[in-house]
């Protein structure tokens, strides 16, 4: 079975030979060929990865340039086979054309399809066009053949900033237009890439997606809230706020709520994992959370806004030490029954103490006579 | 030869009366309560948990219950220590209730313990693990129960050796009801061969029953104070109203006039039921003793509490300090009461104080193994139906077993004995006539 692919002219039998040469020249005794010719031919085990650019800035590819545990280069040479990548391939023009035709074709069905950036859906979505296709076609077939679709940042999640008010271009989320696959969001502006990393790695792994939140973010890292495990969080406890930059309590490191931080209102874990591998964060460094990883609040409310506090009280993050009840307690039966048995006893005692002769002289004659 | 100083009795009574068909009715429920328990496992019978491993079979049956039966051991100090030869009389009923408290509460440990297949390790020096306090209560029991028995022989024996055993032969002959002279005769020799047999036996019997006596004594000072030492570990889970170093003398003075109050209840109600006369003149005596130990306990215990500085516990209204309040009450006043002497000779008073003395200090086992012992947050524990009933099962046959036993052997004192001769010579046990 040929690939036509950078050498359309070579044939099994050259390929033979090109191995048996190089048998040859390792030394090799002749009946490695067929070893040599195995290894060189190993169907790659990488799972194909094929990533589409729509309406999107690139933040979230180079966020995932920015990662160094795996870094890109181990990631896309040794874990995955990244396809097609506008961005990062070699190719260009035609010739990247043909990559993704022709890895969409040879993986139908078991590639994963990572979307970055929105999807216009206006005048039949004609305001994003990438190789003369629009990025409504373009998603629609791929995600045809795609085992599942990542979408990295929230303007592939849920349409990000171009679906602002007034969305002059009808944008909107993967989520809107692809419906009949498994869909995983990974939200954030951008996102920390190692949310991205996790997930594909865990995909690659066990064959399976994480447990998805009803938003279908992954819940190991969109599963708790910023306000929920944040370091200022005992400031906010105490009434310690930041009222304006720079004043003596944002000096202070004091909770920024006042600020507008949306932490109380956002799911995600930039507050542990934190940015440029756990170098800064931005309420670490005195900014309140604008909330990026939520489709309500990253540039649909200012950044000065408060959010609501739902829950006022710290979130007792240890379980419990006394969860329920623990042993076999009373049960009504052996109560009553040992209840009346006792009463009984005691009764009988009291009886008793009447009957018997109150002194040695006293009483009835018993055993007196023979 | 067989002496006629008659000093104990047997009690001619019908075995099978009403009474006996109610403990047996209860005994064979709690016999096949153990089936099930040995059957389905101990959670299918208990209310037993991680929080509370040992419960009501380990609190009553083993603590108080071998409390209950140190019956034999009081008298027994009061005889072979103190040599006060008028409580005598008194000695064969405290044993066989010490005989059978004792070996039915290590028959509870089995059942509780469960496995009972590997008890051989009691008996594999190899596997003992002599630092373990429990390990001391166990082999002490089991020797004890061994030693009573022993000294239990001497009702056995005189019946062997001078009974008629007409019901034995009446069982007999039910077996052949066409009996021939040959039969009887060969009946007559078979009990004559017996008789003289024992009669051999009895006077080497009774040169080593001293020694026995000792070990009966010695025995339950150790495993008695032991079962105390069991709850020294747990300083962080029994209550510190409770939890204290003398935790060991307490236990062993609490069994001491706990012995002597079961001795004098049982004397009365075996007296009430079995229509004799009260043996005032004993219990007296022993009524004059457990004030003094009551007040040493007392004392010891207060002492302790106000050395521990844990007196406020005591009035803090909660749940623990009102269980040790009523245990304390119970025992002062019964206590207390005893000092008044005119108390001594009247059988309702005897008994009204030997319950609160009896009611108190099995409170405060219950208090110290059970009650005041808390193993953590959420943990519940009270007995189950079915726990409850093979406790109850446990006391139905000793107190069966008893009730048959004083009406087969000579058990209780001969009242119509003149009460005022003690023997000569102590060490020369008497023997008894069986009548009738």
């Amino acid at each position: 079975m040929t690939r036509d692919g950078l050498l359309p002219n070579y044939t099994r039998r050259d390929f033979i030979k090109t191995c048996v040469a190089v048998s040859a020249m390792l030394g090799l005794p002749a009946s490695m060929v067929s070893k040599v010719a195995e290894a060189a031919q190993n169907s790659d085990s990488r799972p194909t990865v094929i990533w589409l650019h729509f309406q999107e800035c690139t933040g979230c590819s180079e966020s995932l340039l920015r990662s160094s545990h795996p870094a890109v280069a181990t990631l896309i040479l040794d874990m995955i086979s990244l396809d097609y990548h506008e961005t990062l391939m070699a190719g260009s023009g035609h010739q990247a054309e043909k990559s993704l035709h022709d890895s969409m074709m040879a993986n139908k069905g078991n590639y994963i399809l990572v979307v970055e950036g929105g999807i216009p859906t206006k005048d039949n979505g004609i305001y994003c066009k990438v190789s003369g296709k629009t990025a409504l076609e373009s998603l629609t077939h791929a995600a045809e053949g795609a085992a599942a679709i990542i979408s990295i940042g929230t303007c592939a999640s849920y349409g990000g900033i171009q679906s602002v008010g007034p969305n002059p271009t009808g944008a909107v989320g993967v989520r809107d237009i692809v419906k009949d696959k498994p869909i995983i969001n990974i939200p954030g502006c951008p996102p920390n890439p190692y949310n991205f990393l996790s997930t594909v790695l865990y995909y690659v792994t066990f064959k399976k997606l994480p447990e998805l939140d009803q938003m279908g973010r992954p819940k190991f890292a969109f599963g708790r809230r910023i306000h929920e495990h944040c370091e200022r969080r005992p400031h906010f406890d105490a009434g310690r706020f930041a009222r304006a930059f720079g004043d003596e309590g944002h000096s202070q490191g004091y909770c920024l709520y006042k600020l507008g931080c949306k932490g109380p209102a956002t799911y995600a874990n930039c507050s542990v994992l934190r940015f440029n591998d756990g170098a800064a964060w931005p309420v670490g460094i005195g900014h309140p959370c604008i909330g990026c990883t939520e489709p309500d609040l990253l540039f649909k409310t200012a950044i000065a806004d408060k959010v609501q506090i739902h829950e006022p009280t710290p979130f007792d993050s240890y379980a419990p030490i006394d969860l329920k009840e623990k042993g076999k307690g009373p049960d009504p039966l052996t109560t009553g029954v040992i209840g009346l048995a006792a009463g009984a006893a005691i009764g009988a005692g009291a009886m008793m103490a009447k009957k018997l002769p109150d002194g040695p002289d006293k009483g009835d004659d018993r055993g007196k006579s023979d | 030869m067989a002496e006629h100083s008659n000093e104990f009795v047997r009690v001619h009574g019908k075995i099978f009366t009403k009474p006996f068909f109610v403990l047996l009715a209860l005994s064979l429920v709690g016999v096949f309560l153990i089936i099930v328990r040995f059957a389905r496992g101990i959670g299918a019978v208990t209310n037993l948990s991680d929080g509370y491993p040992w419960g009501i079979w380990i609190a009553y049956d083993v603590a108080t219950g071998t409390a209950i039966a140190c019956g034999g051991y009081a008298i027994a100090i009061l005889v072979y220590i103190r040599n006060r030869w008028k409580y005598h009389p008194l000695i064969r009923s405290a044993i066989l209730t010490s005989l059978f408290g004792y070996c039915l509460a290590g028959f509870s440990v089995v059942v509780d313990v469960g496995r009972p297949w590997n008890a051989y390790g009691f008996f594999t020096p190899s596997r003992w693990q002599p630092n373990s306090a429990m390990f001391e209560v166990a082999l002490c029991i089991m020797a004890y129960c061994v030693v009573q028995i022993i000294e239990f022989l001497p009702s056995v024996l005189c019946v062997l050796e001078h009974g008629k055993m007409k019901r034995l032969q009446k069982v007999f002959y039910y077996f052949r009801p066409q009996h021939t002279t040959r039969d009887e005769a060969m009946v007559e020799t078979a009990l004559e061969w017996v008789h003289s047999a024992v009669a051999w036996f009895h006077p080497k019997f009774n040169n080593l029953l001293i020694f026995i006596v000792v070990l009966g004594l010695v025995l339950p000072t150790m495993h008695q104070s032991s079962l105390g030492s069991l709850m020294l570990i747990a300083p962080t889970k029994l209550h510190p109203l409770w939890h204290t170093g003398f935790l060991p003398l307490l236990f062993l003075i609490n069994c001491m006039y706990m012995g002597y109050s079961i001795v004098i209840l049982e004397s009365i109600i075996s007296s009430f039921i079995l229509k004799r006369e009260y043996e005032v003149k004993e219990l007296s005596g022993l009524a004059h003793i457990i004030p003094w130990l009551a007040t040493a306990w007392l004392a010891v215990r207060l002492g302790d509490l106000i050395h521990r500085g844990q007196v406020a516990a005591i009035f803090r209204g909660d749940f623990y300090s009102l269980f040790f309040l009523a245990e304390f009450l119970l025992l002062a006043v019964g206590s207390l009461l005893l000092f008044n002497r005119e108390l001594w000779t009247s059988p309702r008073w005897l008994f009204i104080t030997a319950v609160m003395m009896l009611l108190g200090g099995g409170l405060y086992r219950f208090n110290v193994y059970l009650i005041g012992f808390n193993p953590g947050r959420g943990w519940h524990y009270f007995p189950s139906l079915a726990e409850a009933m093979i406790t109850v099962g446990i006391i139905a046959i000793e107190i069966l077993g008893y009730q048959v036993l004083i009406k087969l052997l000579p058990v209780l004192p001969n009242q119509h004995l003149h009460r005022n001769i003690a023997p000569a010579q102590p060490h020369k046990l008497p023997c008894v006539a069986v009548r009738g």
